[in-house]
């Protein structure tokens, strides 16, 4: 009795929300551009949410709240860092606020759980910061909505991984944050290290959110040459420090997150000579940059972690887009299309995308040291650049096909051959 | 004759949403099912909770098997998306009940704050499972579900899918009322009230509570397959102890041992936290509020609201009655 009944009135009254629906948004596409953004602004990633809206508004506060005449609409929901929750909100934001567009998530695994969303509702979906590879990877056929504006978690440390190489380093301990973003980033690591003839000789998977190392830090093999360390959000702050504790002076590496300038600021002097990889550095010597940090930090008195860096480049991106357009809303096939051929001096440098729609950009070797820069009078921590590999794709040196044969990295793949 | 009039109100109530949920906005709808979902959950943790006096912190484990189960069959099998949608309907049930058949061997020889922690750690055993069996569940990325099923009916039109689960939501809300008027259903009641006389009146009180641990996992089961396919995605935060908490939170400010309660609760936490929260920053404290403010003032939850009042509306209607009640007390 009610499957007969659902079925004919579901149906015609899905058509008749649908049709509302339609009508709706295009009527709001001649006056406005409604952005959804969706960041953890609750929980212990809260202040990293911030970061990144923050990032948003400031572009949108430089061109006066309105793309090429489109007067911008942005509203931002809370994730609470639960892919679950991002879901839900995402919903809401296409289905109460029809948005023509949602941006962000943080953690690999809500931009996995976003993703289909964006199928589901055929809604533009830019992944800012959440940088889970599949997503313009193996599994970007899937996803024809999705244009990320970040990056891959493993396109750092593919350049790095080699880099490891010529500093001399054979044979390093790594250690990783337990979910889809640490397999990503060590993988990454792990496979161009060991392709130019290092060895990764133990892999430790502390779980997201560990604050107490003491279980892990006795366990790391004392021969080893170097630490390679992926950390995210409170944990960059504590493994340093109690690295240092336990007195191991070994060199330490680190994927991106484990020294950006989200943590860098409250981290104590231990750090000084840690090297880590991305596609951007609060110290990066160009006037862009300069003056971006100048003014973030005039704004919201700190320095832009990449973070901020990332979703201000997003803004911008849009806006190109919406330039071509004349502030029109060119319809979400037509937006993506246009979206992935946007070439952009950006803040990080020059930004383009693969037809994967995916950046391409250049990838920055960082050292921390104490220093003053920009004309700031106190002596600070600063992610030094020392090496730039330029314009780097997701693919690194391997070319499209042959790395797209390979699985995800994950926790069982690169297999560690020579852990002892 | 007064309870009659209660199923009447329900009834009604229930009519009332099918017929205007269909045209709420699309949001709305969403969360209407959401919460009906929930309402499950919460309904059949009211057996233990309300009726039988079980506090189990272990609920969102069988919304999480069934919710597992129906991602890796439609994944990795191709099962479910099809007609034998139902199948999975059962077969999520079946989960449910056969997880809390073997959880229940450890959870009910203890009562109170002990049954409390046992059943919490066995919740999060199977949330360890979801985190770590990475091969079968994904892992911290969890399973995304291939859209919903199509078997003549598209269960991809939110309104139908709302029409589906409200269909298996008013099947439980009946079959669990049926259930707790029946004799079993007293004889659970009478445990909770007190089981050393229930042991000597003959009642095997022990196998009595087992039942009711396995058909609350069942019913949670169901909640679970539902759950998976309205949510798209299935992580293991769902299964986290969050989740049971909201269960219990539920239930608690509906009203224990009422049924209706839970769905009241579901109902209110699911719009506070998913409607409330799209338009004022400080909605935590509004529900951190309710709930203060149910367990200072209203310890039988809202339901308890409902009930003093009417005993109030009795009292001023027949103000000899109500006389003669005070010269009792005094």
């Amino acid at each position: 009795m009610v499957s007969r009944l659902d079925g004919k009135l579901g149906w015609k009254l899905g058509l008749g929300c649908l049709a509302a629906g339609m009508s709706l948004s295009q009527i709001a596409a001649a006056a406005e551009l409604r952005i959804g953004f969706i960041a953890p602004m609750t929980g212990i990633f809260a202040q990293v949410g911030k970061d990144m809206s923050n990032g948003f508004e400031m572009y949108l506060d430089e061109v006066g709240g309105s793309f090429a005449g489109a007067k911008v609409t942005f509203i931002v929901e809370d994730s609470e860092g639960k892919p679950p929750v991002a879901v839900r909100k995402a919903e809401k934001l296409i289905r109460q606020d029809n948005v023509q567009l949602f941006i962000g998530g943080l953690l690999a695994s809500t931009g996995y759980a976003l993703a289909p969303v964006s199928t589901r509702l055929k809604t533009a979906y830019l992944p800012s910061v959440a940088a889970a590879d599949d997503l313009t990877q193996r599994d970007a056929d899937k996803y024809p909505y999705v244009v990320r504006t970040g990056w891959t978690s493993s396109q750092p440390n593919h350049p790095f991984g080699e880099w490891a190489c010529e500093q001399g380093y054979k044979r390093i301990v790594a250690i990783g944050a337990d979910y889809a973003f640490g397999y990503e980033v060590v993988g990454g690591f792990q496979k161009a290290f060991e392709d130019c003839g290092g060895k990764i000789i133990q892999k430790i998977w502390p779980p997201l959110g560990t604050k107490d190392f003491g279980p892990y830090i006795p366990t790391m093999k004392k021969d080893a040459d170097a630490i390679f360390s992926l950390m995210v959000g409170p944990m960059s702050l504590q493994f340093p420090k109690q690295l240092a504790n336990a007195g191991i002076k070994k060199p330490v590496l680190g994927g991106g997150t484990s020294y950006d300038e989200f943590v860098l600021p409250a981290m104590g002097d231990e750090v000084i000579g840690h090297v880590s990889a991305l596609q951007y550095s609060a110290a990066l010597e160009t006037p862009k940059n300069a003056a971006f940090v100048k003014k973030y930090r005039e704004k919201y008195g700190k320095v832009p972690s990449y973070y901020s860096e990332s979703n201000y480049t997003t803004a911008q991106m849009i806006h190109e887009v919406m330039k071509q357009t004349k502030g029109q809303w060119p319809g979400t096939e037509k937006f993506v299309a246009m979206l992935a051929k946007v070439k952009l001096d950006a803040v990080r440098g020059p930004v383009t995308l693969d037809d994967m729609r995916n950046p391409v950009h250049n990838i920055y070797i960082k050292k921390i040291e104490k220093k003053k820069m920009f004309g700031y009078d106190k002596d600070e921590l600063w992610n030094t650049v020392i090496k730039t590999y330029p314009n780097v794709s997701q693919f690194w040196k391997y070319g499209k096909t042959e790395f797209l044969k390979q699985p995800v990295y994950s926790r069982e793949f690169p297999p560690c051959k020579y852990c002892e | 004759m007064n309870n009659r009039r209660g199923v009447m109100i329900v009834i009604g109530a229930l009519l009332a949403l099918l017929i205007v949920t269909p045209y709420a906005s699309s949001y709305v709808i969403v969360l209407i099912t959401y919460a009906l979902v929930y309402s499950i959950l919460a309904m059949s943790l009211d057996i233990l909770l309300g009726y039988t006096g079980l506090p189990s912190l272990g609920q969102a484990a069988y919304l999480g098997m069934g919710a597992y189960l129906t991602a890796i069959l439609a994944t990795q099998y191709d099962f479910g998306l099809g007609w034998d949608f139902w199948v999975v309907l059962v077969l999520g049930i079946l989960v449910g009940a056969a997880t809390a058949a073997f959880f229940g061997l450890f959870a009910i020889r203890a009562t109170g704050v002990y049954f409390l922690m046992i059943t919490l750690a066995l919740g999060q055993c199977v949330w360890g499972l979801a985190y770590r069996w990475n091969s079968l569940t994904g892992g911290d990325n969890g399973i995304n579900l291939p859209p919903r099923p199509q078997f003549g009916i598209n269960l991809a039109n939110d309104v139908t899918y709302f029409y589906i689960v409200f269909g298996c939501f008013a099947v439980s809300l009946l079959t669990l009322y049926i259930l707790v008027k029946s004799p079993f259903g007293r004889s659970l009641e009478g445990i909770r009230e007190r089981e050393p006389r229930m042991r000597i009146l003959g009642y095997n009180t022990w196998l009595h509570k087992y039942i009711a641990f396995v058909i609350a996992g069942g019913y949670g089961g169901l909640a679970g397959v539902l759950w998976a396919h309205l949510s798209g995605l299935v992580s293991p935060s769902d299964v986290l102890l969050t989740t049971s908490v909201d269960a219990l939170l539920m239930v608690v400010l509906g009203g224990a041992g009422t049924l209706v309660g839970g769905v009241i609760g579901a109902a209110l936490i699911v719009f506070l936290r998913d409607y409330l929260s799209t338009m004022v920053t400080w909605w935590l404290y509004v529900l951190g509020g309710v709930y203060i403010l149910t367990i200072l003032y209203l310890p039988g939850g809202l339901m308890g609201l409902l009930e003093r009042i009417r005993r109030r509306r009795a009292l001023s209607a027949s103000p000899e009655k109500a006389e003669k009640l005070k010269s009792v007390v005094h």
